[in-house]
């Protein structure tokens, strides 16, 4: 045990932490009598401060981690170091879209909960361990109930909270519970050690114990990535949620989410097919002689096959039920479980050689970035008009005709559209999908993918109907929606990352390949 | 003149004469009057430039389509020498007679000239692409000349006329394609050729299977709606009864040459094997349209109509003629008669032109004296008030009639020469024809300008003198036709003899 | 140079959606100045890429990682339908110059749609012509959404759901094509050189062609295209027909021929004498043709007359395709050219000319207007482009449906056949609608006649007549002087044949 270590390695999070207790005290101490709108830029500001701090302590390169007697607890550098880094990106961006709100006067609690959660995150994208994942995600968990619930004279944002948090405690308790049958099979909460002990009592005979731990784990993770039929809170909760809380929760704890997800992978995928390890994960290989499990539907085991399945189910069911809806938050939830789904079918198939971590991290991030730019524009025009129906953006290309553009292209990006930057993400994931395997299974699925996201297309289309075919109810002139010059920007910053980084896609790529080159 | 470019240039110049047409509006008539004396002098000066040996003068030939074999291909012989003769008489005793065309002359005078341009080029083209070219434009032209300034029932008459020929046009194009594939090429003096050998038929049975008598069919059968032929007409008397006088007149003078022209230059060389196969049916045609032609007139009470069935009759003779000779001579008597069959019906088509248009010409006078009135039950005496219409109107019924002296009997004559004794029965049953019509110009004579005068026609005003002017050219051509015929037949008579070295049955 | 043609109507596109709001002149001239530049600059290119065969324009590493360039080149098909495009987008901008309702948003959202037009037709790396591709269907939604007339949204909508479905039957293909080749590179040639399998082709090639053939208006699946052009502003369903058509045309040649040439292999066994993708498509284009031909003769709409000549017309591009011969491949791209060209000239007199000023479509209600008197320009560029429409020789569309037609008999004879039929009831549509709208004697009633007396139809303007004259010049310069195109198309056919077909 060596403190030393530990600390070099939450270097991040402890600014985090650092930043969040400064953001209290400047807000409760110095600037209890100051104007509200002073307090929230100074808040934003010093959290978007912490998180700058962090991503600059932050370990980019391969270190070794912080291990505990012998098994690795934190690992540090390569994806992880990307993920954190987008984390800590996207925090910030959630932050500057505070500046504007008025859902709270709590400012200064707001932005200490979400650097909290934010620091939660970065643990959850490094753990190694299943004790550390699950408080990584508990740290993130709560956070975001709090965060969901900050709109105290809003009925919806309690109702969401209470959702949530209910969703939520069950599924914990399905994770620990899965989490300890992994270590009654394994006798460790090292995730290495879990995964060949696992493994190794799998190809022995197996045991129903571990399909059970892998569904009720499936269910946990399922649940914070709102994987279909996990994701019955994302709804509501999008929709409750003051809309930078909103933002949050679909970009910075998605990322978190399947960080995580990356790392169970990427251990796994050691074993399967006895490659020997790089970089920051050490094992022993399987010894010889000891026979492959057998092969379910033509998957190599049945945690690619349970993904798989909850991918199928979130990309139908998620753009079937986005098309039904009337309200932009719901349609954004539902419209995030489908990406959930995509990308969900990344991790099923994924690949030894980093090419699916980097695909799959490309696109979360960029999807973070994206929805963090739609959440800020529903933010606006809710605020201009009071409402987040799809009717509330009528007429909005004579009303305002910037962030009209903003968020056609976001919406088109959402949808898939070249040259923006989700369109390379799709073709990003689906290549490396089938660059994992071509078999006709894997080649199904990017095709329902595809073709799903062509239904996509639908919905997101609806909006810009709205925004820019159909005539505005109030056709006065007077009724321009203002937004702060902050928010604008800051829009309009993520607009135009949404385009050059679409035509520009190695820039970003190669961003991600700087910490994890492609082997 | 080099000669060199004489063909694009007369089928240049109507164009060029349509669009000054189209802007010149009021001076539109004079625009057109100029142009077809000019075409009408080049088409002379093209006559006179004709090769001795009956082959083809003028010729232009340049690539222009080459992985489809179009070629722009022009030539003339002595039959298209003489049809662009007859197309540039006729055109201009079109528009000479179209002086009353008060709604929007410019643009009647451009579509007049421009089937005058289709005409030059179908009448000259060597190459099957730039022939159809042709034929295809005249076809629109007739079309909206029919539709904008015909009578009463013009619609349904235009509309009858544009789907008869453009469906022929198209069973004739596929029947093209078919030999095209099979040949290479869209030329039709190499095509003519390689039928001569019996080439053409190897080709397209070895490409196609047995299928030369189909396309003899099909082309028979595009040629046969323009001519008309039985059962093709129906469109024929309500287009020529509805089109305006000067309007009939292009189309019985020059544009239903078209057809037999094509028979002579395309079916007979290329398909001849086939039509002598079908000749029995072919000449039942023939016949039914000769006897049947004649009958109709008879039956008429219009004017217009009588000479629109009579133009049916008389160019049943032309068929005759072709397919009676479509068989394989043996000696020298039956190539005399196939000789005199073939020249026969090349006067007639140049005299049915000239005589049917200027029938039609007389009607269009009478029509502007009578605000109208065509029946025949609707005149009576007019010989009294109007001599001189009398007179020259007599000649060319005459004429139409087939009265030796006068031009119509040469044509009619050789035919029935020729072809009795290749088809006996056919042209003894024809005669009947001779005489139903005879017995129709005859009634018609009598019934319009002998008699008592009705009161509408009192005070029929006769010809003026700029109308006897331009008439008596006409009628003098027929006069100078009927007695000295070989005034055409020397020019045409190598082309006649050159046709019959390449043909093959 | 050409590739200018791509990068100058985005930046036009850009300048316009900045331009201040109430300063529709100047929207108008830039966008033409833009489009006739364009279409200078595809002149020259035509010009200077005479006697050559692909030339490479730009090639840039995009994501090296990957193996997707950045690269336009251009052989001879590529420059005909370059060529088109320029012609196209500035007739449409001339026919749009009464555009009144947010003019300058119109021609940002129309040079957009030109420039990923013309970024197609000069892909020849598979990700990069996909990115253009899709860049070209968005602004057409809402060119027609906003813009449009009956039953815009609807219309809309319905076109960029079949545009997406099929592109993402394309993607899938793309996917698929990229990672069995290998996952090195997406280049068009590389990709044709990577020997994909059969059995992979023949499973990729429907696939991608029926994907991009969604957008060529193949039956069964073409009925976007005739409430698409109905609906669509004028420029709109100029450009739809003209040359979005088009896109997929040349998709189903340059990718799903070139691409995967043995997916048109025999199966090995047939089906009521259907024995390879080769002979289903045909069949589906032959249908095309005569279904097309059909239900416009029974259309009581003008402009639905022409919307489904276009399904018919584009009928024969595919039929042309499917022949893999020289001289139908030759007739395909012919076609694709001359009816862009007629296409547009239709949709203009119909669309511009003629409904802006009745404010009807409706044919037995132009019948009792007596158009051929009160507007006779329109009259008589609706007979001329009618006669181009209908194949009369001396027009483009001759040309190139005979050679369509030749190619087809060389293959099997009852395709061209009953492809006759089609041509025969093409006249007869053609002259019908010809009759119905503008030289019809019905009476009008006496409502009708106060109206004709009350006000004149506005005059015929000068963008109008350029537009008209510009187009119909075209179809029968190429129609009276076919060489000058077939000459860039026929080796371009014949070294993509040479390139793995046959």
């Amino acid at each position: 045990m060596n403190y030393a270590d530990l600390f070099r390695v939450t270097l991040p999070e402890t600014a985090l932490e650092v930043a969040a207790l400064v953001v209290l005290i400047v807000d409760l101490g110095i600037l209890r009598k100051a104007a509200l709108k002073l307090r929230v830029a100074v808040a934003a500001l010093l959290g978007v401060a912490g998180c700058g701090a962090a991503l600059w302590t932050l370990q980019v390169s391969y270190g070794t981690g912080y291990s505990f007697d012998g098994a690795l607890l934190l690992a540090q550098g390569g994806y992880i170091a990307a993920a954190q880094s987008g984390i800590l990106i996207l925090t910030a961006l959630t932050l500057l879209l505070l500046i504007d709100s008025t859902f709270t006067r709590h400012v200064g609690e707001y932005v200490a909960v979400v650097l909290m959660a934010a620091s939660g995150g970065l643990l959850v994208a490094s753990a190694q361990d299943l004790l550390v994942i699950f408080i990584g995600l508990e740290l993130l968990s709560l956070g975001l109930y709090i965060l969901t619930a900050f709109a105290k004279q809003s009925g919806k944002s309690a109702e969401a909270a209470i959702k949530y948090y209910l969703f939520g405690g069950m599924s914990a308790s399905f994770l620990l519970f899965g989490f300890s049958y992994l270590y009654g099979m394994s006798g460790s909460t090292s995730l290495p050690k879990v995964i060949l002990g696992t493994y190794l009592s799998a190809s022995n005979g197996g045991t129903p114990l571990f399909l059970i731990a892998l569904v009720m784990i499936a269910a946990g993770l399922g649940f914070k990535v709102a994987a279909v039929p996990f994701h019955l809170w994302a709804p509501d909760t999008y929709e409750g949620a003051p809309a930078p809380a909103a933002a949050f929760i679909a970009s910075v704890s998605k990322l978190a989410s399947f960080a995580l997800l990356i790392s169970i992978s990427t251990v796994t995928l050691h074993f399967l097919d006895s490659f020997h390890t790089t970089g920051f994960v050490t094992f022993t290989v399987i010894p010889a002689g000891v026979p492959r499990p057998s092969i379910v539907f033509g998957f190599r085991s049945i945690w690619p096959l349970i993904l798989t399945v909850l991918s199928v189910a979130s990309m139908v069911l998620g753009n079937l039920a986005a098309l039904a809806q009337t309200n932009v938050r719901r349609l954004l939830a539902y419209s995030a479980i489908a990406h959930a789904g995509y990308i969900l079918l990344g991790v099923a198939f994924y690949s030894w050689s980093n090419r699916s971590a980097n695909a799959i991290l490309y696109y979360v991030l960029t999807y973070g970035l994206t929805t963090i730019g739609a959440f800020g524009v529903v933010a606006v025009i809710e605020r201009a008009t009071g409402s987040d129906r799809l009717d509330s953006f009528l007429g909005l290309h004579k009303r305002n005709p910037l962030l009209a553009a903003v968020l056609g292209v976001l919406f088109l990006s959402l949808s898939g559209i070249p040259p923006l930057v989700g369109f390379w993400a799709k073709f990003n994931l689906f290549a490396a999908v089938l660059g994992v395997s071509a078999g006709p299974i894997p080649f199904a699925l990017v095709a329902l993918a595809v073709a799903m996201s062509a239904v996509s297309l639908y919905y997101y289309l609806q909006v810009l109907k709205r925004a820019y075919v159909m005539p505005a109810i109030d056709e006065t002139p007077g009724n321009q929606i203002k937004a702060h010059p902050v928010t604008m920007a800051v829009l309009v910053a993520i607009a135009t990352a949404v385009v050059v980084l679409g035509c520009f896609p190695a820039l970003l790529q190669g961003w991600i390949e700087s910490f994890y080159p492609i082997l | 003149m080099s000669g060199i470019h004489l063909l694009t240039l007369l089928t240049v110049l109507p164009l060029v004469g349509a669009a000054i047409a189209l802007v010149a509006s009021k001076h539109a008539r004079g625009v057109a009057l100029i142009t077809t004396l000019i075409s009408l002098a080049l088409a002379l000066v093209v006559w006179t430039q004709l090769p001795a040996n009956g082959g083809y003068g003028l010729v232009e030939q340049h690539v222009w389509a080459p992985s489809l074999g179009f070629n722009y291909y022009l030539g003339v012989d002595g039959l298209s020498a003489l049809m662009l003769v007859l197309s540039a008489i006729v055109t201009l005793m079109s528009v000479d007679a179209a002086h009353r065309v008060h709604h929007q002359p410019g643009l009647y005078f451009a579509l007049v000239l421009t089937l005058e341009a289709g005409l030059f080029g179908s009448f000259t083209a060597l190459n099957f692409f730039h022939w159809f070219l042709f034929w295809e434009l005249s076809l629109i032209p007739a079309f909206f000349l029919i539709k904008l300034w015909g009578g009463a029932r013009r619609g349904p008459a235009a509309m009858q006329f544009f789907v008869y020929t453009m469906s022929g046009s198209v069973v004739l194009l596929v029947a093209f394609l078919a030999v095209f594939l099979s040949t290479g090429s869209m030329d039709f003096p190499h095509l003519t050729l390689l039928a001569s050998t019996g080439e053409l038929e190897q080709m397209v049975t070895a490409h196609l299977g047995p299928v030369m008598l189909w396309l003899a069919i099909g082309v028979l059968a595009g040629f046969a709606v323009k001519v008309p032929m039985i059962p093709f007409h129906t469109w024929l008397p309500a287009a020529y009864a509805e089109a305006p006088s000067p309007v009939t007149m292009l189309l019985t003078g020059a544009m239903s040459k078209m057809g037999v022209y094509g028979l002579l230059r395309i079916a007979l060389p290329l398909f001849g094997h086939q039509i002598s196969q079908m000749r029995t049916p072919l000449l039942a045609l023939a016949v039914a349209t000769v006897v049947m032609g004649a009958w109709a007139a008879a039956a008429q009470k219009d004017l217009k109509r009588i000479f629109a069935y009579m133009s049916v009759n008389h160019l049943g003779y032309c068929l005759l003629g072709i397919f009676a000779l479509a068989v394989p001579a043996a000696g020298a008597a039956a190539q005399t008669s196939q000789a005199m069959a073939l020249n026969g019906v090349i006067l007639q088509m140049f005299n049915h032109g000239l005589t049917a248009a200027a029938l039609f010409w007389f009607v269009a006078m009478i029509q502007q004296r009578t605000g109208g009135h065509r029946g025949t039950d609707q005149f009576g005496g007019l010989g009294k008030p109007a001599p001189a219409l009398f007179g020259l109107m007599s000649i060319a019924l005459f004429s139409s009639l087939g009265l030796p002296g006068l031009n119509g009997f040469v044509g009619e004559f050789l035919i029935f020469r020729g072809v009795f004794p290749l088809a006996w029965v056919a042209a003894t049953v024809s005669i009947l024809g001779l005489l139903v019509t005879a017995a129709v110009i005859l009634t018609v004579i009598q019934k319009v300008f002998t008699g008592p005068v009705p009161e509408h026609c009192v005070g029929f005003p006769d010809l003026h003198h700029s109308e006897r002017m331009a008439l008596i050219p006409v009628i003098g051509l027929m006069i100078l036709l009927g007695l000295l015929p070989q005034l055409i037949v020397e020019s045409v008579n190598p082309t006649v003899v050159n046709i019959m070295a390449h043909w093959r049955f | 140079m050409l590739v200018w043609t791509i990068y100058l109507s985005f930046a036009g596109a850009l300048v316009l959606a900045l331009l201040p709001k109430d300063k529709p002149a100047l929207a108008r001239w830039l966008s033409l100045a833009v489009a006739a530049t364009g279409l200078a600059l595809a002149v020259q290119g035509f010009i200077a890429g005479m006697g050559q065969g692909r030339t490479v324009l730009v090639d840039l590493p995009w994501v090296p990682s990957m193996g997707i360039r950045f690269l336009l080149a251009a052989d001879g098909i590529s420059r005909v339908l370059v060529l088109l495009t320029g012609l196209a987008a500035v007739a449409g901008v001339l026919f749009s110059w009464n555009i009144e309702l947010r003019t300058n948003e119109f021609f940002a959202f129309y040079l957009a749609l030109i420039g990923g037009v013309y970024g197609v037709f000069l892909s020849f790396d598979l990700f990069l012509l996909f990115v253009f591709y899709e860049i070209a269907i968005v602004p057409k939604y809402f060119l027609i959404a906003i813009w449009g007339s009956t039953r815009r949204e609807y219309a809309a909508m319905k076109l960029a759901i079949y545009s997406f479905a099929g592109s993402a039957m394309v993607l899938i293909g793309l996917l698929a094509a990229y990672t069995t080749a290998g996952s090195h590179s997406t280049g068009l040639v590389e990709l044709a050189h990577a020997n994909l399998p059969v059995s992979f082709q023949m499973w990729c090639f429907p696939l991608v062609f029926t994907g991009f053939a969604i957008l060529a208006g193949m039956w069964p699946l073409h009925t976007w295209a005739p409430t698409g052009h109905v609906a669509a502003p004028t420029a709109a369903s100029m450009l739809l027909a003209g040359v979005v058509m088009k896109l997929g045309a040349y998709g189903c040649l340059r990718v799903g021929i070139a691409l995967f040439p043995r997916g048109l292999d025999p199966w090995g066994f047939s089906f009521i004498g259907i024995g390879s993708w080769r002979d289903v498509f045909a069949l589906l284009a032959v249908i095309g043709i005569v279904y097309g031909a059909l239900v416009a003769l029974a259309q009581t709409d003008f402009k639905f007359v022409i919307g489904y000549s276009s399904v018919s017309h584009m009928g024969f591009v595919l039929l042309g395709l499917m022949t893999l011969n020289q001289i139908g491949m030759t007739g395909a791209v012919m076609q694709m050219f001359s009816h862009g060209i007629i296409a547009g000239l239709l949709f203009a007199i119909v669309g511009r000319i003629v409904y802006d000023r009745t404010h009807t479509r409706q044919l037995a209600e132009l019948e009792t207007m007596h158009l051929s008197k009160r507007l006779p320009f329109a009259a008589w560029a609706f007979v001329i482009a009618g006669m181009a429409s209908m194949g009369m020789p001396g027009f483009s569309g001759f040309i190139a449906e005979l050679q369509v037609l030749v190619g087809a008999w060389m293959v099997n004879p009852w395709w061209t056949l009953v492809t006759g039929v089609g041509v025969v009831v093409g006249v007869a549509y053609t002259w019908r609608a010809l009759q119905k709208a503008f030289f019809s004697d019905a009476l009008p009633n006496a409502h009708m006649l106060e109206q004709e007396h009350e006000h004149n139809f506005a005059a015929i303007t000068w963008p109008e007549v350029t537009g008209v004259v510009m187009l119909a010049g075209v179809s029968l310069f190429i129609g009276l002087y076919p060489k000058i195109l077939l000459d860039a198309i026929e080796p371009a056919v014949k070294a993509l044949l040479a390139g793995g077909v046959q």
